[in-house]
């Protein structure tokens, strides 16, 4: 039931695997533990893929939000790739999916990022 | 449930993450009783799960002391759902507007939006202490709210 996250790089770019719920007290924690760890290692360009993320609360958007602040902040990026119709439909009503650059394709994703 | 007669049941609950997921579960098979699409199922199961997480986090602040009550209600032409904690009270006026362009990097603070977004009609009540919030959709006129 809970989220597990799973990572690995492709061309340079970090890409977190994340399936099960992103909600208070479950995946939460983990997804802000996991990108803090990365951005420790230097990882600063994340691409998050939430095609199998079934669940997201209102906690699990800010932790969305508080992500890609936090990665932007340090001089990286964070988007997303491929969203369940009810994660886009979440951030459609709350006015992210402007704020977030979705993606829908791995490979345009990966190429997409800048190089340093 | 479904029949004539409204049938209510009510649970009180202790301030725990694991009410919360009882809360919502007990939403969705609601729902899901009352006939409504997987959509629709959707968003009672989550405005009903926000409702509960501000009132165990934001409510009773996860006191081991407060508790949190849910009732269910189906009546003959809606679903309606009451949560209630024993905080400090909560006015929803004084909330800010998550759509605000200066509010949409806050890393919280879309709760209430959400239920307010996902259900017909949200209302508050001041308790002593305390606030409830009651939830209600309508059957047979399920609206998009996306």
């Amino acid at each position: 039931m809970s989220m597990k996250i799973k990572t690995r790089q492709v061309d340079g770019i970090t890409i977190m695997d994340c399936s099960g719920r992103i909600t208070l007290g479950e995946g939460s924690v983990q997804l802000r533990d996991a990108v803090r760890d990365l951005l420790s290692k230097g990882s600063k360009q994340i691409l998050l893929n939430l095609g199998d993320v079934t669940y997201i609360d209102s906690s699990g958007i800010g932790e969305l939000v508080s992500a890609f602040t936090t990665v932007r902040n340090q001089g990286g990026d964070l988007k997303l790739l491929n969203l369940t119709k009810k994660v886009h439909d979440l951030l459609q009503i709350t006015k992210l999916y402007t704020v977030f650059d979705v993606k829908d394709d791995e490979a345009s994703a990966v190429a997409s990022f800048a190089r340093a | 449930m479904g029949g004539s007669q409204p049938s209510t049941v009510t649970y009180t609950l202790e301030s725990s993450l694991d009410s919360v997921n009882r809360v919502e579960q007990t939403a969705e098979e609601m729902a899901r009783k009352a006939g409504l699409e997987d959509e629709e199922v959707f968003r009672v199961a989550m405005a009903v799960r926000e409702a509960a997480v501000n009132a165990v986090l934001h409510g009773n602040a996860y006191d081991p002391e407060k508790r949190m009550t849910a009732s269910f209600e189906h009546t003959a032409d809606s679903l309606v759902i009451r949560i209630a904690d024993q905080g400090k009270g909560l006015n929803p006026d004084s909330l800010p507007d998550p759509l605000a362009p200066e509010n949409l990097l806050r890393g919280s603070g879309r709760g209430i939006f959400l239920i307010r977004s996902f259900m017909d009609e949200v209302h508050f009540r001041q308790l002593q202490p305390g606030t409830e919030l009651t939830l209600i959709k309508h059957l047979g006129t399920a609206r998009s709210a996306i």
